[in-house]
């Protein structure tokens, strides 16, 4: 153990790099993953860096099995994360499922790069918005954050492992290959300004306790395998024990508890920024990359005598609907770029349930979308609005 | 269209030629040891050495909305690829700097400020071709403005490998002082004309 966990200093570092370091920062101590591009950089820096603080990387065989680790390093009372791309995500689907199914708090980092399939191996997209949300099997709720820069990917990442611990459940960072690959300043902070939440260990005698049984907050404490206390993990139908029921009152318990801990939750978990909001006529609703080009557009825009403002969404999942729901009463157009041919922007339009204009400017993938675009799709929504 | 102050430099050139970790440095210069921001993206393909491949850093005195180059001031070319493909791209008025070897460039625009080097070779001289890049780097420390020249000194000597810091060190000079002579003797070649 020569290093240290948190590189308190400023950095030109990739947002993978930047990734890695907010793990660690936050007691990130095991690793598991299968290199694929552009997510490799974050594993490549864990390899050397995890066994400089005593953590534990492993290289796995596939990403299947990449997350079946990380869900076991949890259940051992370790903070854990993987990091993959498209391909790789999909694989891992069905053990985020096992995930939620036995509210295992862990991190998933997907760099997202254009797909379907092997895609464009080296280059952008935001296409895995809703596989994120609905991948898995089955009815679940989940968290996924978006970062939107380097410092973000540091800080965001630090703020995955605090929801995963809080919430029991693993949690995704929708980042893709331009916030991964991009080098820029981060800063570290000192550690003692590093917020680090590690989750609810049981207060009761091992004889009284039920590792699903939900504190006043919906969330069961979670003791480590070998704390003495009787532990059953499956992802078969579980009661309060964690042992098998096979019936629908059963799973109606079981599947209420995972979404209520999420949706009754949702305003403390949901975050977002509103930039030059105050007199705006048509709000740029952005997420991860495309709030840079955003942030462009809307500046050209208001260069222009264009009433623009940014919504930036720092979490997708859980939707802000509310937020948006009133947002779209006091603007005219609502205007979502994102780096695929229609995803968020469904729930933008769900949520604005008619109340204003909702505008989607797409791309296949393959670049980041340039502001122009975003600008033309204000103009014109703000006209026929 | 490049936000105001925004100075944007496209480096191109092969994997394995070290393209991004120029960029990266250059960045670093500017963030870390000038204080100013930059942002550098890179774009290559899914091969892992020979493929085309390019760094974009997009340097400012403010913080940088949009991180890709889309009109570089500067545009550096280690490939004759790189160099096709891009140079329509060059603003009028912009510094092309080529590897003598690497490229021939044919006809250029007149309003370009153009210098070529021996990068390449240079590096072989000194030992080892992998530190064209550095070269690169010295020589554009001489013949442009972008970074401080000891804020880029700095930046190499804390991204290359501990053992290679005193070659990397001589080829930025190499490349530096080539930049240097080759201004001088614009210089004298221009008084030359003017009197005339």
């Amino acid at each position: 153990m020569a290093g240290k966990a948190v590189l308190t200093g400023t950095y030109f570092m990739n947002g993978d790099e930047a990734c890695c370091e907010g793990a660690l920062a936050v007691g990130c101590r095991f690793f598991a993953g299968y290199p694929i591009t552009p997510a490799t950089e974050v594993a490549e820096r864990m390899s050397w860096r995890l066994p400089e603080v005593g953590g534990i990387y492993i290289q796995m065989e596939d990403e299947l099995a990449s997350m079946a680790a990380i869900l076991g390093a949890s259940w051992g009372g370790v903070k854990a994360m993987t990091s993959t791309s498209g391909p790789g995500f999909s694989l891992m689907m069905e053990n985020i499922g096992l995930g939620l199914c036995t509210e295992t708090p862990c991190v998933v980092c997907n760099v997202q790069r254009a797909g379907p399939s092997t895609g464009l191996p080296t280059l952008v997209a935001q296409g895995d918005m809703m596989q994120a949300r609905w991948g898995a099997h089955g009815h679940y709720e989940i968290i996924a954050i978006v970062p939107s820069s380097p410092q973000e990917m540091f800080d965001f990442t630090i703020r995955a492992f605090n929801l995963s611990e809080q919430y029991r459940l693993p949690v995704l960072i929708m980042a893709d290959e331009v916030v991964g690959h991009m080098n820029e300043r981060v800063v570290i902070p000192p550690a003692d300004q590093i917020q680090v939440v590690s989750r609810k260990k049981p207060s009761v005698p091992p004889d009284q306790y039920r590792p699903y049984q939900p504190g006043p907050d919906g969330v069961a404490p979670m003791a480590d395998f070998g704390d003495g206390y009787h532990m059953h993990v499956t992802g078969l139908t579980h009661d309060e024990r964690g042992y098998p029921v096979m019936d629908a009152a059963t799973q109606e318990q079981m599947i209420n508890r995972i979404v209520s801990k999420i949706r009754d939750h949702a305003h403390q978990i949901i975050s977002y920024d509103a930039i030059a909001m105050d007199d705006a006529e048509a709000a740029v609703v952005a997420y991860g990359i495309s709030v840079r080009s955003a942030r462009r557009a809307v500046a050209e825009a208001r260069g222009r005598g264009i009433r623009a403002g940014l919504i930036k969404l720092n979490t997708v999942w859980p939707f802000p609907e509310e937020m948006i729901r009133d947002l779209a009463g006091r603007v005219r157009a609502l205007v979502m770029p994102e780096i695929n041919l229609g995803q968020m922007v469904r729930e933008l339009e769900r949520a604005a349930a008619g109340r204003c204009r909702v505008r989607l400017v797409p791309h296949a993938g393959g670049s980041i979308i340039r502001p122009g675009a975003i600008v033309q799709a204000v103009e014109s929504a703000l006209k026929e609005a | 269209m490049p936000a105001r102050n925004e100075k944007e430099i496209l480096i191109t050139g092969f994997g394995g030629q070290g393209i991004v970790l120029t960029g990266s440095i250059l960045g670093k210069a500017a963030t870390l040891y000038d204080r100013r921001h930059a942002t550098m993206t890179q774009s290559y393909g899914p091969e892992a050495r020979g493929g085309s491949c390019s760094s974009q850093v997009i340097i400012s005195e403010e913080e940088i909305l949009f991180p890709y180059v889309e009109q570089p001031q500067v545009l550096i070319c280690m490939s004759q690829e790189g160099y096709d493909k891009t140079k329509a791209s060059l603003v009028p008025g912009g510094l092309l700097i080529w590897d003598t070897d690497l490229v021939t460039t044919r006809e250029l625009e007149p309003s370009w400020t153009a210098y070529q080097i021996p990068a390449t070779r240079f590096a072989e001289e000194l030992g080892n071709k992998m530190m064209a890049n550095i070269v690169m780097l010295g020589f554009l420390s001489a013949v442009s403005e972008l970074v401080g020249v000891d804020s880029l000194r700095q930046a190499v000597q804390s991204s290359v490998p501990a053992k290679t810091r005193d070659t990397n060190a001589k080829a930025f000079e190499r490349g530096r002082e080539y930049g240097e002579s080759l201004l001088k003797s614009r210089a004298k070649k221009d008084q030359g004309q003017e009197q005339a």
